[in-house]
């Protein structure tokens, strides 16, 4: 299977990387539009801030090319933020290829950013959310977030329930990081890379 | 709900996992990937990679065991060690660490922890503080150089202040090492720890002491912190993570299994 990897330049690129290797996947990271168009399956996946990951996606000519993607497309933490709208962290418009809003979290009184292992809970019979039996932990950091609404395919809670995947024809999104979520992430990501060409 | 942290503390120096008793008689412990492996395979939920020398005698950390490390393991991780730059904490981030941790580079050069947030965002940046309680003066005090026992010195830093300078200055995560504790396994400072709980509105990481599971517990139920490092009692064979583990999830403190 053909997998490319987008380089925002910005992103913890080596970990997702060796993650599909150990799927058996051998990746390709790029920034060439041409090339991402070709893949099978393309991961966005990234971490800093939305304004610097959307900077550099204009910078290199990907903002058009990443909208008009037809084949299944994951974005991972800052990368699934990236697929909305807007951001509330830099007050910046998103690639907006599923209609949803991300906006700091509301921590209430607990340490922020909300990092660690959150349980996962499926929201909607889908393809992504069927290894989700209970309890799936996986691993979260982050302090921005998208509210539960309509895209919400599985909720994660800190205190309030938010977005932990969401998904919207061919994009789909995971605030937790797969690839550092021990066997449950594993077998998300793998769930992902056996999905059809919608 | 968010599951507490049980993270493995791995000291690393010249290319192995070491273990000292506060801060000093250095002895190994074992390799870096085969005990990084082991803990994964107990269940850890985080592992932190310490090269203990670095800064003291002024090298960065020997690099070519974090992309092996990252490889290899699908749980979180953090390297620390004589990181001072921009330059060199985006090698490590490239190399596959998930987060970076820096103790004296900040204290001497505080601008540091800010710069380092600006470039790569709030989540990867942990700051590791030394803590020593002075019995003399009464209060807590932050120490520098504490990988080299030639060079650790007191700065003039109270402990609390150093934690909201660096929360203010955007730090992501705090671990704080009770450093009267560290090595000698008679449980966390706990009286510490709770009093800088109040203060830290960042995850907070507790270090220095654990001697059983039960004293994780006991971090856990008093003082509410967010991880607890541990290392000999895990190097030794003392108990497994899964041990430890299973004893919180007695004592109702949540745990990702």
């Amino acid at each position: 299977m053909d997998v490319v990897i987008v380089n925002t330049d910005c992103a913890n690129l080596a970990s997702v990387k060796y993650a599909l290797e150990r799927l058996g996947i051998t990746p390709t990271i790029s920034d060439d539009s041409a090339r991402i168009k070709q893949a099978d399956k393309v991961i966005l996946p990234g971490v800093g801030s939305a304004r610097a990951a959307m900077r550099n996606l204009q910078q290199k000519q990907l903002v058009e090319p990443l909208q008009q993607l037809t084949q299944p497309v994951l974005g991972i933490c800052l990368g699934m933020q990236l697929l909305g709208l807007r951001s509330a962290e830099g007050d910046v418009d998103c690639l907006g290829v599923i209609p949803c809003i991300t906006e700091r979290l509301a921590c209430a009184n607990l340490p922020s950013p909300h990092m660690g292992w959150n349980q996962l809970l499926a929201t909607r019979e889908h393809p992504l959310t069927k290894s989700l039996t209970a309890p799936s932990y996986c691993y979260f950091v982050h302090s921005y977030a998208v509210p539960v609404g309509d895209y919400t395919l599985a909720t994660s809670s800190y205190p309030q329930p938010f977005s932990a995947m969401i998904g919207a024809n061919n994009f789909y999104g995971m605030q937790f990081h797969p690839e550092r979520s021990s066997a449950v992430g594993e077998r998300l990501l793998a769930d992902f890379l056996a999905m059809e060409a919608a | 709900m968010l599951a507490k942290r049980v993270i493995p503390c791995l000291d690393v120096r010249a290319g192995r996992v070491v273990k000292g008793v506060q801060f000093r008689d250095h002895q190994d412990v074992g390799g870096i990937v085969e005990l990084a492996q082991r803990y994964r395979d107990q269940g850890a939920d985080e592992l932190v990679f310490y090269d203990i020398t670095a800064s003291a005698d002024g090298r960065v950390v020997d690099k070519s065991w974090v992309e092996r490390v990252a490889r290899e393991i699908n749980i979180p991780f953090t390297v620390a060690g004589g990181i001072r730059s921009l330059a060199q904490a985006q090698q490590l981030l490239a190399m596959g660490a998930d987060k970076i941790s820096i103790n004296s580079p900040a204290l001497s050069n505080p601008e540091l922890v800010n710069q380092l947030v600006d470039e790569f965002g709030q989540q990867c940046v942990v700051v590791g503080i030394d803590s020593y309680y002075d019995a003399e003066q009464q209060r807590y005090v932050v120490y520098q150089f504490t990988g080299d026992e030639k060079r650790t010195q007191a700065t003039t830093w109270a402990t609390a202040d150093w934690v909201a300078e660096v929360v203010d200055r955007g730090a992501g995560e705090i671990v704080l090492n009770c450093m009267n504790q560290d090595g000698v396994r008679r449980g966390y400072d706990i009286q510490q720890l709770a009093d800088i709980r109040q203060r830290c509105a960042v995850p907070l990481i507790a270090s220095g002491g654990a001697g059983s599971a039960n004293d994780i517990v006991e971090v856990f139920k008093q003082c509410n912190v967010d991880g607890a490092l541990a290392a000999s009692i895990f190097h030794r064979q003392q108990c497994t993570v899964a041990e430890v583990k299973q004893a919180m999830q007695t004592h109702s403190i949540p745990v990702r299994w």
